[in-house]
């Protein structure tokens, strides 16, 4: 009795190191501009090639400007990173979706929607959010440069196993929650260490009804919650995703896969080391107030008080936090007045998510004093709400809909938010000075995010009978 | 990677839990192609103001403080996988980092980079900090071999856990690479035998 996740891993492991790591194989190693230059340089000092170039795939968008992709990049250094990847990918034989190509965007995006990201496999990226992949069962995770070097070098890394847990959500969601208030509600009642030396299955009837795009947004942040990445069995949901994608199994290859696909879930009464049960209907509406993505609470309550907090280090940490965040213990934050709403990342810029937006936004109009951005994940996603017509209800209403990238989740591009000043964002990390040097984040859905827009200030979804 | 064995040193106590790596090394540095020069940037925002000047509260500005060890709290190192934050670790001079407990990535990251990952009890960390707090010139060992972590003025110490792996590539300045590429004949036998390779060809 096995557990999907062991399955999948012991069908990747090529020996074990003597009292030491297992040798993992590495299907799909998938790389951009930023984790990647200095992989390539260490290949390169030590004069050996890339195993397999065609196991790995390319994008540029850590760094991307999200106007006019058409020009030269105006930051050198940017220039000089995003102009480096392409050098190497040349050099070395590496697909590369670089910055004007049909299929460019952000590496969580383009790999789902081409049909590269595939049940059972083991799929790893120079960044963190690389376990949005295992929405579609594969054992995906962040890794750092050294291990993109190995990757490079052998198609393998050294891990040691992670231990397994099993978050269960069972029920109906409430109107108006979406599955980033799922996967806050669990980091919020976790922590943003709850997670970690775990891989995390998700499992329950409340992640079995989701579609693929919001099953994708919880296991991105599985690693907000420190776990070394989140997987979700697959099933007809995800074949039918798949099927018919650019680079999916065809025809025959693809009955033949779906066959084996079906293998994989976790058998009745494998063992995880640990287990979380939550009732979807006790989800709300989330937002975050603080500077970890752990420091969630439901958008009608309150932020702690100090005196809820026992760990006087804890306690510490508290304080820093909400004094960078200019907010006050045990205040509602309903009602506050942000300047800056951010709708984009790996979290939350697929095509469903333009939608909800769009539909939300019709016939109404953003608040005068809101900057609203909105930023497709990729080229694909941007040129669909185009064909769908959303670029013109959003503009109606306000919204800048710009071109893909990573833009203002981590601000390496122009796309920043001002010292001091409040975004919703629907990204994933609310760290201090992470959407730009003094930037305040609130992390919300992309309804809560809508509506605080139109509003001005931070709004319940659930206040608009629409 | 350098030999490592033994490291006597006065500390930086960093008391702050669930310091992140977009704080180690904020994301407006990565555009570098190279792994020299990060240390300057170590903590860029706690350290320094808008202006580029040194915040004089912040600890790595205080002359008081030095030496090759960083304590810090809990769950140091979560968030982002950028190795840049293990890089500017080593490039500012720490050989070290001490915690009650480490972010996995980061983790990892520090190991591939010769700084060495203490993960110590919370209490043994509280122990510490409190050492440091009475004499600013407390130094702490770290002996690899005996793998344990030693307040030099009390004689109070505390084992602490490495794989067995690492602490041989640690002792011995071995990388992981060279491992894998020596073992690139099993792997190559791996590819031919996989059934999963063999479905999606």
């Amino acid at each position: 009795m096995k557990t999907l996740f062991e399955k999948i891993w012991d069908a990747h492991v090529v020996t074990k190191v003597k009292d030491g790591p297992e040798v993992v194989y590495i299907d799909k190693h998938l790389i951009h501009e930023v984790t990647s230059p200095q992989a390539f340089s260490g290949l390169e000092k030590k004069g050996i090639p890339v195993f397999r170039p065609q196991n790995t795939l390319a994008t540029a968008d850590h760094n991307v400007p999200t106007l006019n992709q058409h020009l030269p990049i105006k930051d050198p250094l940017s220039k000089f990173q995003v102009d480096t990847l392409t050098e190497n990918c040349t050099k070395y034989g590496i697909k590369l979706f670089g910055l004007g190509h049909p299929f460019q965007g952000i590496v969580h995006v383009i790999g789902p929607e081409l049909g590269v990201t595939l049940p059972g496999m083991t799929i790893v990226c120079g960044d963190s959010h690389t376990s949005t992949h295992g929405a579609f069962g594969a054992i995906a995770f962040g890794i750092g440069t050294s291990e993109v070097e190995q990757v490079f070098a052998t198609q393998c890394i050294l891990q040691n196993k992670p231990k397994t847990m099993k978050i269960e959500i069972n029920g109906k969601l409430a109107k108006g929650v979406l599955s980033k208030d799922i996967i806050l509600y669990i980091i919020s009642r976790i922590s943003s260490s709850g997670g970690s030396g775990y891989f995390v299955e998700f499992t329950g009837s409340a992640i079995r009804n989701l579609s693929m795009e919001a099953r994708m947004t919880i296991c991105n942040m599985s690693i907000e919650m420190g776990a070394r990445g989140g997987l979700i069995a697959p099933d007809e949901t995800t074949f039918n995703y798949i099927q018919g994608r650019e680079f999916a199994p065809k025809d025959e290859q693809f009955v033949r896969a779906v066959n084996y696909w079906k293998s994989l879930g976790s058998d009745p009464g494998a063992k995880f080391d640990k287990t979380h049960i939550f009732d979807a209907g006790d989800i709300e509406p989330m937002i975050t107030y603080g500077t970890n993505p752990g420091m969630g609470i439901k958008i009608s309550g309150n932020i702690p008080t100090e005196a809820l907090i026992e760990d006087p280090s804890e306690k510490i940490s508290f304080t820093k936090s909400i004094t960078y965040m200019g907010l006050q213990a045990g205040e509602c934050l309903l009602g506050k007045k942000v300047n800056y709403i951010f709708i984009g990342s790996c979290t939350n810029s697929r095509i469903e998510d333009l939608r909800l937006v769009a539909q939300f936004v019709k016939g109404k109009k953003k608040a005068s004093h809101i900057k609203a951005l909105i930023v497709p994940g990729s080229k694909q996603v941007q040129k669909q709400a185009i064909a769908e017509g959303l670029d013109k209800i959003l503009s109606e209403a306000g919204f800048e809909l710009r071109q893909p990238g990573c833009s203002a989740c981590l601000g390496m591009n122009e796309d920043k938010v001002p010292a001091g000043e409040y975004c919703i964002s629907t990204s994933n990390r609310n760290f201090e000075g992470r959407q730009g040097p003094g930037a305040r984040t609130f992390l919300a859905s992309p309804l809560t995010a809508a509506a605080s827009a139109i509003t001005g200030y931070i709004t319940d979804i659930r206040t608009f009978t629409d | 990677m350098q030999k490592f064995t033994t490291i006597e040193s006065t500390v930086v106590p960093l008391p702050v839990e669930n310091i992140d790596t977009d704080q180690i090394i904020p994301a407006r540095f990565l555009k570098a192609t190279t792994r020299e020069g990060f240390g300057n940037n170590l903590f860029r925002d706690w350290r320094y103001d808008e202006k580029g000047y040194p915040k004089k509260d912040f600890i790595l500005n205080n002359s008081e403080y030095t030496g090759s060890i960083l304590v810090s709290g809990k769950n140091f190192g979560c968030g982002s996988s950028r190795e840049h934050a293990a890089w500017a670790i080593q490039d500012y001079g720490f050989k070290v980092v001490v915690s009650s407990f480490f972010a996995d990535i980061f983790k990892n990251n520090a190991l591939n980079n010769g700084v060495l990952p203490v993960e110590i009890s919370e209490k043994f960390l509280k122990e510490i900090n409190e050492q440091v707090e009475k004499n600013k010139q407390s130094r702490l060992i770290v002996n690899l071999e005996q793998q344990t972590l030693t307040i030099k003025d009390t004689g109070v110490f505390q084992k602490f856990d490495i794989n067995p792996y690492k602490k041989i590539c640690f002792l011995n300045g071995y990388d992981d690479i060279d491992y894998l590429l020596s073992i690139k004949d099993e792997i190559t036998t791996y590819e031919k035998q996989s059934n999963y390779l063999s479905l999606l060809k």
